[in-house]
């Protein structure tokens, strides 16, 4: 996608990502040094992005696209280290894949990164207490999904069929009918593969579920 | 775990299976296409610094960044598995 979003629409998504990425690695520090334990928990959480983000795969539609991996991370450490984790990913995609790019990881880790795994966080926050498994599953789908749902509405900001809001709003029906009905069954697929991983994790280390249930 | 894996790899298959035999192309490739179809005249602006040369080199990088992650998963869960196993032990 590289040069396909409009400069300006670029150096807007830049400017809301690079605060919340910078503080996000501030943020990663800051917990290592605090608690050289959860060192390996973040290479666990950004190696899940690294996998799942890797893998196109194939969905009902008869179009591929790949899940973002965002969940673990965001339930262990909270949007901001996501956000971080995420755009170390979305640069190796940009520099060495020419998929996404550089004038597109601004919206990219924007979508991927921040606003989609902060719709998975707050529905975590609200299920955690319920059932644990199922905030999880919720928390790792829904980060997945409203990635694309993002990524509609940021080209159909920059690429309206009309002008004025209908115009703004008939685009993103557009873009999310290939974007977000592509993504359905893969989020689900990522949501039943994040529980699987975070029940194991669990197992071998039950300190984990105290930190992140409280 | 084994059958939990094994439940995964049915369910990715039967996805596979159930989608009509489009080409698999991918989403962004499609997206553009709509750009293009929304407005004709625009251009894109920048091009990839640097491109893999083939199909081949491309899958390569993507296998290399997807193993990339699960080292860092499997070497981790193991270190867990083995550090529970010596405080049992």
């Amino acid at each position: 996608m590289e040069g396909f979003l409009p400069a300006e629409w670029s150096a807007l998504w830049y400017a809301f990502t690079m605060p919340i990425a910078i503080y996000g690695a501030w943020k990663t520090k800051k917990l290592i040094d605090r608690e050289p334990a959860t060192k390996s928990l973040v290479a666990v959480a950004a190696g899940f992005i690294f996998v799942l983000s890797a893998l196109k795969l194939p969905s009902v539609t008869g179009s591929c696209s790949h899940p973002t991996g965002t969940g673990i991370a965001v339930i262990l450490f909270g949007p901001s280290v996501t956000a971080f984790l995420s755009i170390i990913v979305l640069l190796y995609q940009a520099l060495l894949l020419a998929h996404g790019g550089i004038t597109t990881l601004g919206a990219n880790t924007a979508s991927m990164g921040i606003i989609g795994p902060f719709v998975g966080w707050l529905a975590y926050r609200a299920l955690k207490d319920y059932n644990f498994k199922a905030a999880v599953f919720v928390a790792a789908m829904l980060a997945d999904l409203a990635t694309y749902v993002v990524t509609s509405l940021q080209l159909a900001l920059a690429f309206p069929s009309s002008k004025g809001v209908s115009g703004i709003l008939s685009s993103a029906a557009t873009f999310m009918s290939v974007f977000a009905i592509t993504q359905v069954p893969l989020s689900i697929v990522e949501g039943i593969v994040a529980v699987m991983l975070f029940s194991y994790l669990i197992e071998v280390r039950s300190d984990v579920l105290e930190v992140i249930k409280a | 775990m084994i059958r939990k894996v094994a439940v995964f790899f049915i369910i990715l298959f039967a996805l596979l299976v159930t989608a009509q035999a489009e080409e698999w192309a991918g989403t962004d490739e499609q997206a553009e296409e709509i750009i293009s179809k929304i407005n004709p005249d625009y251009e894109p602006w920048f091009s990839p610094i640097w491109e893999p040369p083939s199909g081949e080199i491309e899958s390569l990088l993507f296998s290399l960044q997807a193993a990339i992650g699960a080292s860092l998963i499997g070497y981790f869960l193991g270190y867990y598995r083995g550090q529970k196993h010596a405080r049992n032990a």
